[in-house]
């Protein structure tokens, strides 16, 4: 049975310089790892490799046992950005169709349908995306990242920009997941409420991991705890 | 699969355009100002216009055309929709294919209600011509579309994109506008199209060429 | 030792030139009543230095999206840019020597317009350079519009020969021309290797300098991230 996630001896050059160096580590089915760091540690150039979005410059990434950028690896990943990815010319339903379709599910409808009715969407499901509130596209993003129910789930700073609704839905939905075994990884600054969900922290600093493994049980309490024992500065 | 992961891009882009129409009735507009300035540059009325009337067409089609092809991937940047597209199962392929087919279709409808205008304002007949004509529109607006397309998804991310796309656009487009702007101008009065026929074949060698090009390289353009 | 092989380089290029300037001038000074025929070995030459160049960017810019090392996306570059520069002096040289011929300084003859064309087509490459910042997306980006652009390069040539044309037929034999008498030829190839050295000492010297940007960059990076 391979690992969720298998991350090898990742670098990744901008030019030459190095924004990741030799990361790796893996992930066992049904974690939720917290992936904590500065700005621009590196967290969102390793998610974006996980996406698929970007290629490494050296190591492997496996996903369930196959390589990032395939097709069948990328049919079972969701992601959660900081933007939210979804047209505004289109309708509620009609933005979850798109993708739908492009993750190739047989009843597109349907699920959108049900998506719309858990993220409280489904009154307005004709509605053109441009109309709604903030919040309303927020859980439309949420109802996006979940539509084809990944195996894998990345999250982006998930409960920086988010109203209180929506991070309410999303952290239902998120348990969810996680009591099926899915496994899910966010990159966020606000431990406290990572923490809450987290099983795993990995903590990245300067492109390089300075820490993993279970989530230590300081954290709970100390949210500096982390930075101050395994950061340098 | 991957038709419908084409078709899934290309009718959510008409969508989103039918429901502004912005691109279409820029371009639209646009190419009948440049017909209206052409009057200016040349006299419509002379009996020489049929000589030029190839290249005035042409240029006004792919002044206008421009306009649509800038928005394509630039439509995506909202929201970074572009991260979630290419990070779904759809090839980089299948994007740029169903990018490149609404396109296609939004140019086509353009193109064709701009004929008529230029057709009136420079008394043109195209009875009995409209069929190679027609078939002269739809190849080389596919090589149009194709690069157009490609330097779009190209230029996506470069805060100088709306300069940088014309100057890249022209110099490639020469080759494929030469041939639509002979080919328009010597059906258009009158002679047989057997006549050129090498043109016709350096369309469809240019529509074909980029487009096997574009397919195979756009992937590393998306993906960084 | 890179310092060593450009000076043998230059001291090659000055050598070759003194040389083949010297045939050159002992050359009859007219051929068929077309004046100053003379700037045809350098018109020539510059030509086919500067498709060497774009061929070899290809080359060289194929070789990088399979590797991924930076350095060949720092020649591809800089060759690019040699050639542009010797297309420069192609269309130079041939409008000068269209004034002298035809009275004209330019005509929208076939091969004189291909290369105006394909200059046109790779400024775009330079300035489509200068506005990525990140070193390896402009490696990537421009690798693929090297491509597209030597695609580019042949569609110009072919079109635009079929069109009507004013520029003197092929003169050099291997394109099936033959229209120069026998001894005349040789210098042009000569001035062809005179350029391809002064293009490998232009080239190099670029490359450092776009080297010498990337590390600017990326210590630049470096402290950012602290």
């Amino acid at each position: 049975m391979p690992q969720a996630l298998d991350i090898e001896g990742v670098y990744k050059y901008f030019g030459d310089f190095p924004a990741l160096r030799d990361v790796s580590f893996s992930v066992s089915a049904g974690s939720v790892v917290a992936l904590l760091g500065r700005n621009g540690a590196g967290k969102t150039t390793l998610l974006r490799i996980l996406a698929g979005l970007s290629k490494p410059s050296q190591g492997s990434v496996k996903i369930n046992g196959s390589v990032a950028r395939e097709e069948k690896t990328r049919r079972g990943i969701g992601i959660l950005g900081h933007s939210i990815s979804i047209y505004d010319e289109l309708s509620a339903h009609e933005n979850l169709a798109v993708f739908g379709n492009l993750y190739g599910m047989s009843d597109v409808n349907k699920r959108a349908d049900q998506m719309l009715e858990r993220v409280g969407l489904g009154r307005v499901r004709d509605g053109l995306a441009r109309e709604f509130s903030r919040g309303m596209r927020q859980r439309l993003a949420i109802a996006r990242a979940f539509l084809h129910e990944p195996e894998l789930l990345l999250l982006d700073e998930p409960f920086t920009s988010l109203d209180d609704r929506a991070i309410a839905v999303l952290q239902s939905m998120l348990q969810e997941m996680r009591e099926s075994g899915k496994t899910i990884i966010m990159s966020t600054h606000q431990i406290r409420e990572a923490m809450e969900l987290a099983t795993d922290v990995v903590f990245i600093q300067r492109g390089q991991v300075a820490f993993k493994g279970p989530r230590p049980p300081e954290m709970a309490s100390d949210s500096g705890w982390l930075y101050r024992t395994y950061g340098d500065q | 699969m991957y038709l419908r992961q084409i078709w899934t891009i290309a009718a959510k882009d008409l969508r989103s355009e039918i429901r502004t129409k912005e691109a279409l009735n820029a371009s639209l507009a646009f190419s009948v100002v440049i017909l209206v300035m052409f009057s200016f540059a040349f006299d419509p009325t002379s009996e020489q216009m049929t000589t030029f009337s190839g290249g005035l067409l042409w240029m006004s089609y792919s002044f206008a055309g421009a306009l649509v092809l800038n928005r394509s991937f630039a439509r995506e940047l909202q929201n970074d929709c572009l991260d979630a597209l290419v990070s779904s199962p759809a090839p980089s392929s299948a994007v740029f294919l169903g990018k490149a087919l609404a396109n296609y279709a939004i140019l086509l409808v353009v193109e064709l209600l701009s004929l008529g205008v230029f057709a009136i304002f420079y008394d043109v007949r195209l009875s009995g011509k409209l069929g190679y004509v027609a078939l002269v529109i739809v190849l080389a607006t596919w090589g149009m579309t194709v690069i157009g397309t490609m330097f779009s998804a190209l230029t996506v991310n470069l805060h100088m994109r709306e300069l940088m796309l014309p100057v890249l656009l022209y110099p490639f487009l020469i080759p494929a506008l030469m041939a639509a702007m002979l080919l328009t101008t010597e059906l258009l009065s009158g002679v047989p199209i057997a006549k050129n026929m090498i043109w016709m074949q350096l369309l469809i060698a240019f529509d074909v060429l980029y487009t096997a090009l574009a397919v195979v390289c756009i992937d590393v353009v998306l993906v960084g | 030792m890179r310092q060593n092989i450009l000076y043998l380089l230059a001291a090659a290029v000055v050598g070759l030139l003194i040389w083949n300037m010297n045939t050159i001038a002992g050359l009859p000074a007219q051929v068929e009543n077309v004046g100053a025929y003379k700037i045809i070995y350098f018109h020539v030459p510059a030509a086919l230095a500067a498709f060497t160049g774009f061929y070899v960017a290809l080359f060289s810019s194929l070789i990088y999206l399979k590797t991924g090392n930076l350095k060949y996306d720092a020649f591809a570059a800089a060759v690019t840019e040699v050639g542009l520069a010797f297309a420069t002096a192609n269309i130079l040289s041939g409008m000068i020597w269209g004034r002298f011929a035809w009275g004209i300084w330019w005509t929208w003859d076939a091969r004189l317009t291909s290369m105006l064309v394909c200059l046109l087509m790779y400024y775009g490459y330079v300035m489509m350079r200068q506005a990525i910042v990140d070193p390896s997306q402009r490696a990537r980006l421009s690798a693929v519009l090297s491509i597209l652009g030597s695609a580019g390069v042949a569609f110009v040539y072919q079109s635009i020969a079929w069109y009507r044309t004013q520029h003197p037929s092929p003169v050099l034999g291997f394109r099936g021309g033959g229209g120069m008498s026998p001894g005349l030829e040789p210098p042009i190839y000569w001035n062809y290797l005179v350029f391809l050295c002064l293009g490998a000492i232009l080239a190099s010297v670029r490359m450092r300098q776009g080297e010498f940007a990337t590390e600017i960059d990326s210590l630049r990076r470096q402290a950012h991230s602290h």
